[in-house]
């Protein structure tokens, strides 16, 4: 491995002691990418199926009755208990009491991996707080807007494709991007359940290594330019739906 | 003929609801009923192997769960208390006349509310030494104290912003009539915007907590013997993989138990500090 950055990074290691060995060591280097790579899929799966979820629910919100009620209970549950519990029932307990497949090679597997139960519990936890804030994006679509779709014979489905979630996604955007950055935060929750994220990787470097600082402060920097970069095109999506003259 | 008011003049009625209990008397029945049904699973499981029943091992280890997850109380309640008194001060030097000062705030909120909280418990976990020398005094420093600190942090970063978001919501006026009456910015801001604000930043600053006291679990991946630490300890000395799904549910049962209560009065609150705008 050679180039501008390594000498960089040998030249500060030898003038200051500070090893980052993720600039000089192609196996580190590699193996940080690999967590980096890990927390973005992570990230992108999870916020997907999280604002899917979100929808699903809203629907629910708006079904009343028993679909309702469901959508109330899923809600409740999910933003009151821990996500690291979650994560942890989810991957310890129901991943255990399912039944292992068995490979083309022989090998029993689990039926859902880590990053797969990963997905799923960020999913639905952030899932649960999605569907409060489209909730609240729909309240704050004004009613005349509704009236006039049920005058305009919209079907249900109609009205909330056409009015209520164009008007109300763009009402609630600004909420949506805070539950999304909490959602990358919590995708080094994955690190309990032993899945390569980013802190995965970075711990796996500086328990071989003995650089926890230099590691530290990288995966603090690393970590403050995702959720910048994600604020940053969350923002510019804002501008670009904003319907011009129009405040809700 | 009685006279009946035109239909068209008729109040709007409010579209009909459930009642409100229903939802969380139904979400408290089916959580219950899956810790039942999961130990009843687990319960026919030891029959058919003739081990000890399921109900009298849960029964034996819940006071412990109970005591881990008392800690994690603790911790987010101590944790919460530090994260205040740190936040108030940050919070006001974001509204600050001096613009050092405030870009100071700024950077600060702006990262520890954007770094991973477990990433940031990591890094004070590892950056604070384990004894501290004062003199000749030796003061050791408990696991459970730095991920206080480590918790606390993030959290003052939040109660920034909703301090600053309290104070920003009373309207301007306010602030000249202050001025007018020569109160100085100090009194201005001790004696007439806080008091008016802490209302309003209560609902937010209870929320924080209930995200907290969710968010103290993760000192168990550092390695103290809080509530999911001691649920995994559990199973792991018992070694039943039946046992996992009703351990796991009486732990969310206690995170949710308190939990929820907290989240419906941060909503009454919120209605109310709503109304008297």
């Amino acid at each position: 491995m050679t180039g501008p950055v390594v000498d960089l990074f040998t030249w500060i290691n030898s003038r200051t002691g500070l090893n980052f060995s993720v600039f000089t060591d192609t196996y580190d280097g590699e193996r940080f990418i690999t967590g980096l790579i890990t927390t973005v899929e992570l990230s992108v799966l999870s916020m997907v199926l999280s604002v899917l979820l979100g929808l699903a629910g809203l629907w629910m919100l708006g079904a009343g009755g028993f679909w309702r009620a469901l959508a109330r209970g899923y809600v409740q549950l999910f933003r009151n208990t821990p996500p690291l519990v979650q994560l942890s029932f989810f991957y310890f307990a129901l991943g255990g009491v399912l039944p292992t497949l068995t490979d083309s090679r022989g090998a029993q597997v689990p039926a859902v991996s880590g990053f797969g139960w990963a997905v799923l519990s960020f999913s639905l936890f952030a899932g649960a707080f999605n569907v409060e804030i489209f909730r609240s994006g729909v309240e704050a679509v004004p009613s005349a807007m509704i009236e006039a779709a049920d005058s305009l014979g919209y079907t249900r489905l109609q009205l909330y494709r056409h009015v209520l979630v164009p008007l109300g996604l763009r009402i609630c955007l600004p909420s949506l991007t805070n539950n999304m950055v909490n959602l990358v935060k919590t995708t080094t929750l994955a690190y309990a359940i032993g899945v390569p994220e980013l802190l995965y990787a970075a711990a796996q470097i500086w328990s071989e290594v003995m650089n926890v600082r230099e590691m530290m402060d990288l995966l603090l920097v690393v970590y403050i330019v995702l959720v910048a970069l994600l604020v940053w095109l969350m923002e510019r999506w804002e501008r670009a739906l904003r319907v011009p003259g129009y405040t809700p | 003929m009685t006279a009946r008011p035109l239909a068209v003049l008729l109040p709007p009625r409010p579209e009909p609801t459930a009642p409100r209990l229903l939802a969380q008397t139904w979400l408290l029945a089916a959580l219950v009923l899956a810790l039942c049904a999961g130990t009843a699973w687990a319960q026919a499981v030891a029959q058919q192997t003739g081990r000890p029943g399921a109900l009298a091992i849960m029964l034996r280890w819940a006071p412990l769960i109970t005591s881990g997850f008392l800690l994690n109380v603790m911790v987010s309640v101590l944790a919460m208390a530090l994260g205040t008194l740190l936040g108030l001060p940050l919070g006001l030097s974001l509204i600050a006349r001096t613009r050092p000062l405030r870009l100071l705030g700024w950077g600060m909120t702006q990262f520890f509310r954007n770094v991973p909280w477990l990433v940031l418990l990591f890094y004070i976990m590892f950056l604070l030494p384990f004894e501290l020398h004062l003199g000749g005094l030796v003061l050791p420093v408990p696991a459970w104290f730095k991920a206080v600190i480590g918790l606390a942090l993030p959290v003052s970063a939040n109660v920034a912003e909703i301090v600053r978001g309290g104070m920003q919501s009373i309207p301007e006026p306010q602030w000249s009539a202050a001025d007018s009456l020569a109160f100085t910015r100090w009194q201005t801001i001790s004696r007439i915007i806080l008091p008016q604000a802490l209302r309003r930043m209560l609902p937010p600053w209870m929320n924080l907590y209930a995200i907290l006291t969710m968010a103290t679990t993760l000192i168990s991946v550092i390695g103290i013997q809080d509530g999911l630490t001691l649920t995994r300890a559990a199973i792991a000395a018992e070694s039943r993989p039946e046992l996992m799904v009703p351990m796991y549910i009486f732990l969310l049962l206690l995170f949710f138990a308190y939990c929820y209560p907290i989240a419906r009065l941060t909503l009454a609150l919120e209605r109310r500090v709503q109304v008297r705008i």
